[in-house]
C-alpha cells in the first residue's frame, strides 16, 4: 500500500453534511416543480393532453334529395372523398409540399394559390386541395400517413344531378360558401361548406341542408387515427317533394333540346308547376366539385346565356299572346262595343303611320270581329282596339292580369317584365307617351315585356275566370296566394271561345288539335326588332322572331297550362305550339292511363349510388345516353 | 496483509434502492414500448442491468488503491479513446459518440470517461496533503477536467461534457477550496454562460435549437419547443394520482419524446402521477444520502473522493434530467440513472457503484 494513502487523513465531515443538505434541497426543488405542474396546473395540462389526442372530424350531412310529384329522384347526393392539407405546422408543411404536389398531381402554383387564399383562416383549419379524390389519390394518402402527415382524407357528400342539364335551370346548383356568406352566417358555416347557390337549391337551402355531425377520434403524435371515441351523427337534410312531373319534364326537355327558349307547365287550379325547362342550360354537376374558372367564365359570357332561367327571367315581348290582354280590356272596359268589326286589308293607318298586319303581302283578313281576330290573330283589329282604349286603360287591365308583376314563384331571381304606361314613360324617360306606341303595345310589341311563367299564369287566370294563382315548385307549398281580378262571365266566355278556336276552328294553331281534349291557346310571334330595321340590316337569321305559344285544356277552368317560348323560332304556332301540345297530350294520357313512358325518361333515372372509392364515375359513366 | 472483504460488507441498502429504481425503470420502459415496434425493450434493459451487476462485482473485488495507482494510465487511455472516437467513431443523431465493438455493440466512450475522471480526480485530491486547495491545484484540476470536457464537447455532446464538471466541483469543495477561489471559479463558470451564448453560432444547429427551445418553448409547438411542451403536458396531465400504469395518452400515443429513455420520468409522471414521481425522487435522494454516508465512512480521503465523485455525477444526472422533464432546463440528452433505457449508461452506473462497494468493503481494512 502506497504510504500517502494513510487513514490518518481527516475527512471533511462538515462539508459532507452540507452536501447532504444540498441533496435534500435539490430533491425539494424538483418535487416543487412536479407539484406545480401536476397538482397546481394539473387540470390545464390534462386539458392540453386531451386536445392533443382528440381530433374532431366533421361528418358532412348529406343534402336532402329533390323528388318529383310521384317521388322519383330528380337530384340526390352520394358520398365521395376530399383531400385536406393540414396547415397547423408551417415547417412540416413546407417540407412536405413537393411530395404532395408530385403524389397528387397538383401544380406548385395552384397549391401555393390555395394556401394563399386561406392564409387568413385559422391555422388549424385545413385546406381542401383535392375536392374529388380518385382511388389512386386515396391510396397515396393512406400509404404516406407516416411520412406526409399533412394530408388527411375527409368524406364528403357530393350533389348529383341528372345529366345533360335535365331540370338544371330550376334545380339550380350548389357550391362552396362565399366569404361574404361565411361572414353573415354567424358561425353556421365553415369555409368549404357547400350551400345552394341558385334555383331550388338556394330557395330551399335551409330544408335541404342537414346538420353536420362530428366524429371525435384519438390520434397519435403523428396524427394517425387510433380509434374512434364517439360520433355525433350528422342529421341529413330533408328531402323536398316537388310539383314537377318527371314525365312531362322529360317531354319538355326533349322538345326544347338544341333550341333556345323555355317551357313552363302548370296546374292553374293550385299553382303546381309540372315542368320547367330553360335551354340552353348548364350542367350543375360541374359546380358540385369546384368549377373550373375558365368554364365559369364561359358560362357567364356565353351570348346564349345558359345561366339564365328563361322560364322566369327572360323578359321579352309577348307578341300576339298579349292580344288576350287587349281583348279582355276591350270587353271589360266596355269602352268599345262588343260587336265591333274592323276591315283588315293587310295593313292599317293609325296616327298617320302605316301598320302592317302579319298576313301583309300574303293575304288579308277581311271583315274581322273579336272572335275571328283572336283565332286569326288579326293585328289590324287589335291596333284599333288599342287606339280606342288608350295606354292607361290597357295598362290597368294588363296589371290586373299580372303583366309586369312577379308571379311569386318559389325561385330566386324572378323578373317582373314590364307593362308601360304614361306614368312610366314620364318617370323613366321624362317624356310624354306617344299615342302611336299604344298601337304596338296592343299586339304585344313595343315596350311591353313578359316572362314565360307570367304568360302561363295570365292565360290560365283568364280561362279560370279571373283567379291568378301563385305558381310554385314545392309540393306542400302553404298559403298559395291567389290574385282575384273579377271578370264578367261574358268576357271569359268570349275570350276562351276565341282561344278554343285558335286550335279547334281553323285558327293559327289548328295543326296542334287534340282528339278528346279541349286544347286551347294563343300563339305569338314577337319581333325582336322592327321589320324595317331588320331589312335595313339584312341579317335575317340573327333577328328571327321569337315564337310563343300558351296552350291549356280544357277550354274553361283549365287543369293544365303550358307556356312555350322558342327564341328565334319564327312563327309561334309552328315552333312553339307543338311543344305545348305534346305536354298537354301527355298530361291527359297519364290521366287516362294511356301514357307511354319515353325511353329517355328511363335513361335519365339517376344511376345507382357509387361506392365512395369511385367518386368521379357517376356523371361520366352515363353521358351520351340522353337523346337518342 | 490479507484482504478481509466479505460479501456481507456489501451495501445491501444501497443496492436495494438501486434495484427499486431499476424496477421502476423497467416497468415504465415496458409501458412505453409494449405497444410499439420496440416491444420487449425492458428485457434488453434487464440484460444491461445484469451485465452491470457483473461489472460491479468485478470492480468491487479489485482494491481501489490499485485503480488509483493506475490513474495516469487510465486517464491517458481515456483521452486517446476520446480522440479515437472523433477520428473513427460513427455518427448517430448528428454527433460522433460511438465506437463499434463488433457484433453490433456500440460503446459510448464518454461513459467510460466519467469513470476515469472520477478515479483521476480522487487520486489528485487525495494527494493534496493539506485541507487547503491552492490556486495552482485548482488550475490543475481545471486542466485535468477541461481536456476531456473539451473532447466530449466537440463530438458534440454538451450533456456528457457538462456531467464531468460536477465531479471536479464537488471534489474541489471537499478538498478544501478557499472561499475566494470558489467564488472566482463560480464567477468564471457563470461567465461562461454569456460567453457560450455569444459562441452559440458555433454550435450545431440542433444545439442552437435546443437552447432556443428552452428560452421560448411555445414559439412553434411542432418544431423546437415541441419536446419540452409535450413533456410538460405529460407530467402535468398526470395529476396527483396519475392516469394509471399503461394508460397515459401522452406516453402511449407517442407525444412524449424518447419516452423510454431521456423522458422516462415524464412518462412515469403521467401514468403514476405526483405520487409516483415522489417515490422515484425520494429513492434518488435516499441513494445520494446513502452515498454520502458511505463517503463519511470511507477509510481514507481517496475512498471518500471516489464515492463523492460517483455521487456528484449521479446527482447531476438526476437534477438535470428531472429539471429538463419539467421544463426547468434545456434538452441535453442526459439520461435518468438506472431508469432510462441505455446500455452504456447502465453499465457505467453499475461500474461506478462497484467503486462505491469497493470503498465500503475496505473501510475496516488496515
Amino acid at each position: 500500500m502506497a504510504p500517502f494513502f494513510g487513514n490518518d487523513q481527516k475527512l471533511p465531515h462538515g462539508r459532507l453534511v452540507l452536501l447532504s443538505y444540498l441533496a435534500v434541497g435539490m430533491a425539494l426543488v424538483l418535487l416543487f416543480g412536479f407539484w406545480k405542474l401536476q397538482v397546481i396546473q394539473g387540470e390545464h395540462f390534462a386539458d392540453l393532453a386531451e386536445k392533443n389526442r382528440i381530433r374532431s372530424i366533421p361528418i358532412i350531412a348529406p343534402r336532402g334529395p329533390m323528388l318529383d310529384r310521384e317521388g322519383r329522384v330528380l337530384v340526390d347526393s352520394y358520398p365521395s372523398f376530399s383531400i385536406l392539407l393540414l396547415r397547423d405546422d408551417p415547417k412540416l408543411l413546407e417540407k412536405n409540399l413537393a411530395q404532395v404536389e408530385e403524389g397528387l398531381g397538383i401544380s406548385d402554383s395552384d397549391l401555393k394559390q390555395e394556401l394563399d387564399t386561406a392564409k387568413f383562416e385559422p391555422k388549424f383549419q385545413p385546406v381542401i386541395i383535392k375536392p374529388e379524390a380518385t382511388q389512386a389519390d386515396i391510396a397515396f394518402v393512406e400509404s404516406h400517413r407516416a411520412d406526409i402527415p399533412v394530408l388527411e382524407l375527409m368524406m364528403v357528400q357530393r350533389r348529383r344531378y341528372q345529366h345533360d342539364g335535365f331540370f338544371a335551370s330550376a334545380s339550380g346548383y350548389v357550391g362552396e360558401v362565399t366569404p361574404q356568406q361565411l361572414e353573415n352566417s354567424n358561425g353556421r358555416y365553415r369555409p368549404g361548406d357547400i350551400v345552394g347557390k341558385a334555383g331550388l337549391e338556394r330557395e330551399y337551402n335551409d330544408t335541404l341542408e342537414g346538420t353536420d355531425g362530428m366524429r371525435r377520434v384519438i390520434v397519435n403524435s403523428v396524427g394517425k387515427m387510433m380509434r374512434t371515441l364517439d360520433d355525433v351523427e350528422a342529421v341529413p337534410g330533408k328531402p323536398i317533394q316537388l310539383t314537377i312531373d318527371s314525365d312531362l319534364q322529360s317531354i319538355a326537355e326533349a322538345d326544347l333540346a338544341g333550341r333556345e327558349g323555355a317551357v313552363v307547365a302548370m296546374d292553374p287550379r293550385n299553382g303546381d308547376i309540372l315542368a320547367m325547362v330553360s335551354r340552353p342550360t348548364y350542367d350543375p354537376n360541374d359546380f358540385t366539385v369546384r368549377i373550373d374558372p375558365k368554364k365559369w367564365q364561359e358560362l357567364n359570357t356565353d351570348p346564349e346565356t345558359p345561366m339564365l332561367n328563361r322560364a322566369i327571367q327572360a323578359q321579352l315581348a309577348p307578341g300576339s299572346v298579349f292580344k288576350i290582354v287587349t281583348a279582355t280590356a276591350m270587353l271589360e272596359s266596355k269602352a268599345i262595343p262588343q260587336n265591333m268589326t274592323v276591315f283588315c286589308p293587310g295593313y292599317g293607318t293609325f296616327y298617320g303611320r302605316v301598320f302592317k298586319c302579319w298576313v301583309f303581302g300574303k293575304s288579308s283578313h277581311g271583315v274581322v270581329d273579336l272572335h275571328k281576330a283572336i283565332i286569326q290573330s288579326c293585328d289590324i283589329f287589335f291596333y284599333t282596339v288599342g287606339m280606342r282604349l288608350g295606354i292607361d286603360r290597357l295598362a290597368y287591365y294588363a296589371n290586373g292580369l299580372g303583366i309586369g308583376h312577379k308571379t311569386g314563384v318559389d325561385l330566386p331571381g324572378e323578373e317582373s317584365g314590364l307593362m308601360p304606361s304614361e306614368e312610366w314613360t314620364q318617370r323613366v324617360f321624362h317624356r310624354r307617351w306617344y299615342p302611336g306606341e299604344t298601337i304596338s303595345v296592343a299586339i304585344g310589341q313595343g315596350a311591353v315585356t313578359t316572362t314565360p311563367i307570367q304568360l302561363a299564369r295570365m292565360i290560365a287566370g283568364v280561362a279560370s275566370g279571373g283567379a291568378f294563382v301563385q305558381p310554385h315548385l314545392l309540393k306542400n307549398f302553404t298559403n298559395v296566394h291567389i290574385d282575384h281580378f273579377p271578370l264578367s262571365e261574358d268576357t271569359i266566355q268570349q275570350v276562351t271561345d276565341g282561344m278554343y278556336g285558335v286550335v279547334n276552328e281553323g285558327g293559327t294553331a289548328a295543326h296542334v288539335r287534340l282528339e278528346n281534349v279541349e286544347f286551347s291557346g294563343k300563339s305569338g310571334t314577337a319581333q325582336v326588332i322592327g321589320y324595317d330595321t331588320r331589312s335595313r340590316l339584312g341579317k335575317e337569321k340573327e333577328f328571327k322572331d321569337n315564337a310563343w305559344f300558351v296552350g291549356y285544356a280544357p277550354r274553361r277552368n283549365p287543369e293544365v297550362v303550358v307556356a312555350v317560348l322558342v327564341q328565334s323560332g319564327g312563327h309561334g304556332a309552328e315552333a312553339a305550339a307543338p311543344i305545348a301540345r305534346d305536354i298537354v297530350k301527355a298530361y291527359y294520357d297519364k290521366k287516362t292511363g294511356t301514357f307511354q313512358q319515353q325511353v329517355t325518361t328511363e335513361n335519365r333515372q339517376t344511376p345507382e349510388p357509387q361506392k365512395p372509392t369511385e367518386p368521379l364515375k357517376p356523371v361520366e359513366a352515363s353521358v351520351g345516353a340522353v337523346h337518342p | 496483509m490479507k484482504d478481509r472483504t466479505h460479501i456481507h460488507d456489501f451495501d445491501w441498502a444501497l443496492l436495494a434502492i438501486v434495484f427499486a429504481i431499476c424496477a421502476m425503470g423497467m416497468l415504465e420502459i415496458y409501458s412505453s414500448t409494449h405497444n410499439s415496434a420496440m416491444a420487449g425493450m425492458h428485457w434488453r434493459q434487464a440484460i444491461w442491468i445484469g451485465l452491470g451487476v457483473l461489472g460491479m462485482l468485478a470492480i468491487s473485488r479489485l482494491d481501489y488503491h490499485t485503480l488509483l495507482d493506475q490513474a495516469p494510465v487510465l486517464y491517458l487511455m481515456g483521452v486517446v479513446a476520446l480522440l479515437a472516437v472523433l477520428a473513427i467513431g460513427h455518427s448517430r443523431f448528428g454527433a460522433k459518440r460511438w465506437v463499434s465493438l463488433g457484433g453490433g455493440v456500440n460503446l459510448q466512450v464518454s461513459e467510460i470517461m466519467k469513470l476515469v475522471i472520477i478515479v483521476v480526480l480522487a487520486r489528485f485530491f487525495s494527494e493534496v496533503r493539506t485541507d487547503r486547495l491552492t490556486l495552482a491545484d485548482l488550475v490543475r484540476v481545471a486542466g485535468i477536467t477541461g481536456l476531456p470536457v473539451l473532447l466530449v464537447l466537440v463530438q458534440p455532446d454538451l450533456g456528457t461534457a457538462m456531467v464531468l464538471i460536477p465531479a471536479a466541483v464537488i471534489g474541489a469543495f471537499l478538498a478544501g477550496i478557499e472561499w475566494k477561489h470558489g467564488a472566482v471559479a463560480a464567477a468564471v463558470l457563470a461567465l461562461m454562460i454569456p460567453v457560450g451564448w455569444h459562441m452559440r453560432h458555433h454550435l450545431k444547429p440542433y444545439q442552437q435549437q435546443r437552447i432556443e427551445t428552452f428560452l421560448h418553448p411555445e414559439d412553434s409547438p411542432r418544431g423546437a419547443g415541441y419536446q419540452i411542451l409535450q413533456s410538460e403536458i405529460a407530467v402535468g396531465s398526470g395529476g396527483f394520482w396519475g392516469k394509471g400504469f399503461g394508460k397515459g395518452s401522452q406516453n402511449q400515443l407517442g407525444f412524449v419524446p424518447v419516452r423510454y429513455s431521456d423522458f422516462i420520468l415524464a412518462a412515469m409522471a403521467e401514468e403514476l402521477g405526483f405520487v409516483g414521481v415522489m417515490v422515484a425522487l425520494l429513492l434518488y435522494l435516499g441513494l445520494l444520502l446513502r452515498l454520502i454516508d458511505n463517503a463519511q465512512k470511507a477509510k481514507d480521503r481517496a475512498g471518500m473522493f471516489l464515492v463523492m465523485g460517483v455521487a456528484a455525477i449521479l446527482g447531476f444526472h438526476v437534477l438535470v434530467n428531472a429539471a429538463m422533464v419539467i421544463g426547468y432546463m434545456p434538452v441535453t440528452g442526459i439520461p435518468l440513472p438506472f431508469m432510462s433505457y441505455g446500455g452504456s449508461s447502465t453499465v457505467f452506473l453499475f461500474l461506478a457503484l462497484g467503486l462505491v462497494m469497493n470503498v465500503r468493503m475496505r473501510r475496516f481494512v488496515n
